[in-house]
């Protein structure tokens, strides 16, 4: 595994987080290497949002530390700190959470107007260099998010989510919504993405196809744990029951859905 | 349900009354969060200017409907009112000093209650729902700065000047009343209207104008911040915005009143 050996980027020990009785996070652990792509894998409701926006800031964690680039960022609160470690960060909504009253490009250019202070015009040829990169041309420039394709929505999110050069950069859900076509676009963009600005990437996806090919290494989140962990190839070896049955996509195995007669 | 035993009741209250306090408490911080973000910089001029164009430009029809409306009925009630004791003389003083104390502010806090408050609401909570404030965030933007702030700082300054503008049509409803159909003498009964007028009658309502403005967008903002997910979390909260945002400027009527005139 590449970064391994250096301080890993992100790094997340024994994190707990509840909301009132049910508790979500139950001591996750995990790290992210320099320029590595790990993908955390699991069911609905397992935890997977909650641990990225534990790290993005957007929860407080209960207990338990979560280190950006040997940084404890737990602790540090909402201000410029915040801001700070925030602007490291990349993050690719699922919805694409694009702002709908600005145009595409300024979403685009959101992070380095508002965040960097540069000006408009150097902002607005910063977000044609970023929008070729995701493959969209200057006729959507001055369009609203709206007008767009669910597909070149998620396009515009990763312009804007690369947009800063960002250290590391968070996918949640990448292909959710898409046609299998557009999926394959969107992993493609990612596996070119990290590539090109040479960052780190964290995902958390249920869609197999993606994660294999997206992913360094693939972690597995269940009941608020990461149950296995390991290169993305040896996925299909891992001797973990409950990895098997999700990989496979079967009804029937370890993991018991809740599915309760009314 | 359960058996009301008079110490369940109880629980009931108290546990009601320690509801309220706690949101009065997030409340509170939030405002104090907000406003915070008014005086600290970066400052985004352009969403100010946005926000002050739509509170104070575009509320002008519907506010200046309600106080002529209400000047013109003012003049028409406390007219026929007075007739009965002869008392018709004080119509002038009657209209402008209701219009320029109670209700070109209220009215008005009211209407930009429904307009403004409702539209924050929605905004805000469509923004929680989708994500776009949390992307805020990860674009290090503080989501106070950029959204709550320019809407208060906006509200603050702009809602006085939509009062004078509700109070200067509503004297003139009840103007064009008197005076057309009631058959006053026109001079005499602007005369009326500016002998009894004190600095304190304008200024106070102005005031009032002001903090409602901040209650409307505090209400609207704070709701549809933590408005809760799906479509029916943004009903919900625009509900709440609009009905809160009416009662605070209901008690906050009398509060300023108070202070104001009480002796």
């Amino acid at each position: 595994m590449s970064g391994a050996a250096t301080q890993p980027v992100i790094e997340l020990t024994e994190v707990y987080k509840a909301f009132g009785p049910k508790k979500v996070l139950n001591g996750v652990n995990l790290t992210v290497g320099e320029r590595e792509s790990v993908v955390i894998i699991g069911g609905s409701g397992t935890g997977k949002s909650v641990t990225l926006k534990c790290i993005l800031g957007l929860l407080q964690p209960d207990s338990g530390s979560i280190k950006v680039d040997g940084e404890e960022v737990t602790t540090i609160g909402q201000g410029r700190d915040r801001d700070r470690i925030n602007a490291k960060f990349g993050m690719l909504f699922q919805g694409a959470a694009l702002f709908d009253s600005l145009r595409v490009w300024e979403n685009v250019a959101f992070g380095l107007i508002q965040g960097r202070g540069m000006g408009r015009e150097e902002a607005r040829e910063k977000a044609i260099e970023k929008m070729a990169q995701v493959g969209l041309g200057r006729d959507v420039l001055d369009r609203f998010p709206a007008e767009l394709s669910g597909g070149m929505q998620k396009r515009v999110g990763l312009a804007r989510a690369i947009a800063a050069d960002p250290e590391i950069i968070f996918f949640d859900e990448p292909t959710t919504g898409l046609d299998p076509i557009m999926s394959d676009v969107i992993n493609d963009l990612i596996v070119e993405c990290v590539k090109v600005v040479g960052c780190s990437a964290l995902s958390i996806t249920h869609d197999m196809a993606s994660a294999r090919k997206i992913a360094n290494r693939i972690a597995m989140l269940y009941q608020g744990k990461i149950i296995w962990a390991g290169p993305a190839d040896q996925i299909d070896r891992s001797g973990n029951d409950h990895v098997d049955q999700f990989i496979h996509g079967r009804a029937e195995g370890p993991i018991q859905m809740q599915v309760r007669a009314l | 349900m359960r058996e009301l035993h008079p110490i369940n009741f109880v629980a009931l209250i108290g546990r009601a009354f320690l509801a309220f306090l706690a949101t009065a408490g997030r409340l509170v911080l939030f405002a104090t969060e907000g406003v915070s973000h008014i005086f600290r910089p970066p400052f985004y001029w352009r969403l100010i200017w946005r926000q002050m164009v739509d509170i104070g430009y575009y509320s002008l029809p519907v506010v200046g409907m309600t106080g002529l409306f209400a000047g013109m009925v003012l003049a028409l009630q406390s007219y026929t009112g007075f007739a009965r004791f002869s008392a018709e003389g004080a119509v002038a003083t009657v209209v402008v000093l209701s219009m320029t104390r109670e209700l070109g502010p209220v009215l008005a806090g009211l209407m930009v209650a429904g307009r403004i408050g409702a539209s924050m609401a929605a905004e805000l909570g469509t923004m929680r729902v989708t994500e776009q404030i949390d992307a805020l965030t990860t674009l290090s933007t503080n989501p106070f700065k950029y959204l709550v702030a320019p809407r208060l700082l906006a509200a603050v300054t702009m809602m006085p000047l939509l009062v004078l503008v509700a109070d200067i049509i509503g004297v003139f409803g009840g103007y064009v009343v008197s005076v057309y159909k009631l058959d006053f003498n026109a001079p005499n009964y602007l005369k009326r209207t500016w002998e009894f007028l004190e600095f304190q009658d304008v200024f106070s309502g102005l005031v009032k104008a002001s903090v409602f403005g901040f209650l409307v967008t505090l209400m609207g903002c704070y709701q549809g911040y933590n408005s809760a997910r799906g479509a029916q979390g943004v009903g919900a909260a625009t509900t709440n915005a609009v009905v809160s945002s009416s009662i605070l400027i209901l008690i906050f009527n009398y509060i300023i009143t108070e202070l104001f005139f009480s002796k």
